[in-house]
């Protein structure tokens, strides 16, 4: 098993690890989506995790942010375990005003961005902080309209989303988990519900928010941005982290036969 | 087949477009046009039928109260209706195995039964609950309780209720999953996804259908006149029992029924609009009818 971090992780030395998964498992009824993935990911990091579909990946997302509850290991975001607290050597399943709490530490970007339809661009963006986390309004929204601007959408606040294409409706969701201000972003294939000329725009919201230092959790398929944006790769096959290591090493010369035969099938 | 060659309209000339004839569209609205008129002109000459009286009755303060008891009916019933589908919908779709299976046997049984049976039940319920004792609430003799009204409106809303449970449940499923869990992923609980998420999204579904259903209910309210509520119709009834003008009654009720669904139709065309926000305009195509009033209405308005 390719799983020894110390030396792939050289660059990110002495940054406290944000987000850390420990023998994560995790099954529906028979089947066994997580077979145990372990996982650490420091701040400021992007890690980008491809595979093939059904490897398990969304999954390992929803349960980092537990929208899954887990059956075995743990997950920490921020040194808080998710879901559950230690006492007596036992895992007790937390409150649910607990666990709104801890999901505010990781904003999360869907595939098919999942965005508030009867609500304007900026009440999606507002709505989270302000009725949510209970912040009061005036600041969240010069904050939210200055994360509309970031995303280039500044101009489109009081649009409803059926109004926008996919790739803005993409940014705006970007916005609204931005304004969050979570510890961990985490993107679930974010370009894979688009048109192919809208792709390149919300990929290039998401690079300036790695460059700027933001940590990252994207699953994609899109090689071209995980050899851009991301400090490390992953590749999930079977519920399990088959091979991890810096972007160049794992998609230029990936160890696992698996890994390159899944690479030469997605750069064709 | 010409050649391209020979097609007449090479060489960039235009020429004038004439639309087919529908000669037997005419035809059609002559004919029924005819009958209509025939209609019209036996029911102005009929010999038994009074229009006087029809003038009389048309306006007069029994008529005005029954019709305020019938809206009233209807609303308090619709009410109750839709609180009761709010409730039990929620409770249909929840992951506790008895909250649903109450849920399903509640539509189960007041689906399953006649409206005019279950009237008849609450109306009755004396003769099995001679006094009703509710701690610190109700302790009275059943027969004082139950008034027609109660009795009414307890028969249409739980009845109303069973339906409407299954219309927001349709309601709530049509909206997709990944809305809960984007709210929930932004910290919200459960229930704040569904009051502020779901329930908007599934509104602009049922809306429609809680129109029409309230269009239905003020209707089915003239079954209240079996159990000695006298609203429009049982008014209407009441007076045509003394006087035998039964045509020209049962027309002065059927004309403020008509106004009454006219305006409820008009509402629910404003109110759906209203919800519709955020997403594009579309739906069922009204009818001629209906376009009329509510281009009337909408002039009306902005005079
Ligand atoms: N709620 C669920 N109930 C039952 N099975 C599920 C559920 N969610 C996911 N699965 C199953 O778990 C497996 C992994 O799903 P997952 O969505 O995590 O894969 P993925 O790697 O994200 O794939 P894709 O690239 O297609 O998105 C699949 O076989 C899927 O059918
Ligand atoms: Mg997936």
């Amino acid at each position: 098993m390719a799983l020894d971090f110390s030396a792939d992780r050289a660059f990110a030395e002495g940054r406290p690890d944000v987000v850390e998964c420990h023998g994560v498992s995790k099954s529906f009824g028979n089947v066994q989506v997580l077979r145990g993935v372990d996982l650490q990911v420091r701040e400021s990091e992007v890690l980008c995790i491809l595979g093939p579909s059904g490897a398990g990946k969304s999954t390992l997302l929803r349960c980092i942010n537990h929208l899954e509850g887990i059956d075995d290991g743990w997950i920490k975001v921020a040194g808080q375990i998710i879901g559950y607290e230690l006492r007596g050597g036992k895992l007790h399943e937390l409150p649910e005003r607990v666990i709104r709490h801890q999901r505010g530490l990781c904003g999360m970007v869907f595939q098919h961005f999942n965005l508030f339809p009867h609500f304007t661009v900026l009440e999606n963006v507002m709505v989270g902080p302000v009725e949510l986390q209970k912040e009061p309004k005036g600041q969240v929204e010069s904050r939210a309209r200055g994360f509309l601007d970031r995303v280039g959408l500044g101009d489109k606040v009081a649009a409803y989303p059926a109004q926008l294409s996919g790739g803005q409706q993409q940014r705006v969701a970007i916005a609204r988990a931005l304004a969050m201000n979570p510890r961990v972003l985490l993107f679930d294939e974010p370009t894979s519900a688009l048109d192919p000329e809208v792709v390149g725009e919300v990929l290039a919201v998401m690079l300036e928010l790695a460059q700027e230092g933001r940590t990252m959790i994207v699953v994609t398929h899109e090689v071209g941005f995980a050899r851009e944006a991301a400090d490390r790769v992953a590749f999930m096959f079977n519920g399990k982290i088959a091979e991890i290591g810096p972007a160049k090493n794992v998609l230029e010369k990936p160890s696992e036969a698996r890994t390159a035969e899944f690479l030469a099938h997605v750069l064709v | 087949m010409l050649p391209l060659t020979q097609s007449p309209a090479v060489g960039g000339t235009t020429y004038e477009i004439v639309r087919r004839k529908h000669p037997w569209r005419i035809v059609a609205a002559a004919v029924v046009l005819t009958i209509l008129g025939l209609l019209a002109f036996g029911a102005a000459n009929a010999q038994g039928l009074h229009w006087s009286v029809v003038g009389h009755y048309l306006f007069t303060r029994v008529i005005f109260t029954g019709l305020l008891r019938t809206l009233e009916l209807t609303g308090a019933a619709m009410l109750l209706g839709l609180c009761l589908g709010v409730i039990f919908g929620i409770m249909r779709l929840s992951h506790n195995p008895v909250l649903s299976s109450v849920a399903w046997l509640y539509v189960w049984a007041f689906r399953g039964t006649p409206i005019i049976l279950q009237l008849f039940l609450w109306f009755n319920l004396a003769l099995v609950f001679p006094h009703i004792h509710v701690p610190g609430i109700v302790d009275a003799s059943t027969v004082k309780i139950m008034t027609p009204f109660l009795a009414a409106l307890l028969g249409f809303g739980i009845n109303e209720g069973a339906y409407m449970s299954e219309i927001i449940r349709g309601g709530l499923m049509s909206v997709p999953p990944g809305q809960t869990e984007a709210a929930l992923s932004l910290g919200a609980s459960r229930a704040w996804a569904t009051r502020r998420v779901v329930l908007p999204q599934a509104l602009r579904v049922i809306l429609p259908t809680i129109g029409n259903e309230t269009l239905g209910m003020l209707k089915l309210t003239s079954l209240a006149a079996f159990i000695a509520f006298n609203e429009l119709f049982g008014t209407t009834e009441t007076i045509y029992y003394s006087n035998s003008q039964v045509i020209e009654l049962l027309i002065v009720a059927g004309a403020w029924y008509l106004l009454a669904s006219s305006i409820l139709s008009i509402g629910q065309y404003y109110l759906e609009r209203k919800v519709g926000r955020g997403f594009q305009r579309g739906g069922r195509n009204r009818t001629l009818f209906e376009q009329l009033v509510i281009r009337g209405w909408v002039k009306l308005r902005g005079a």
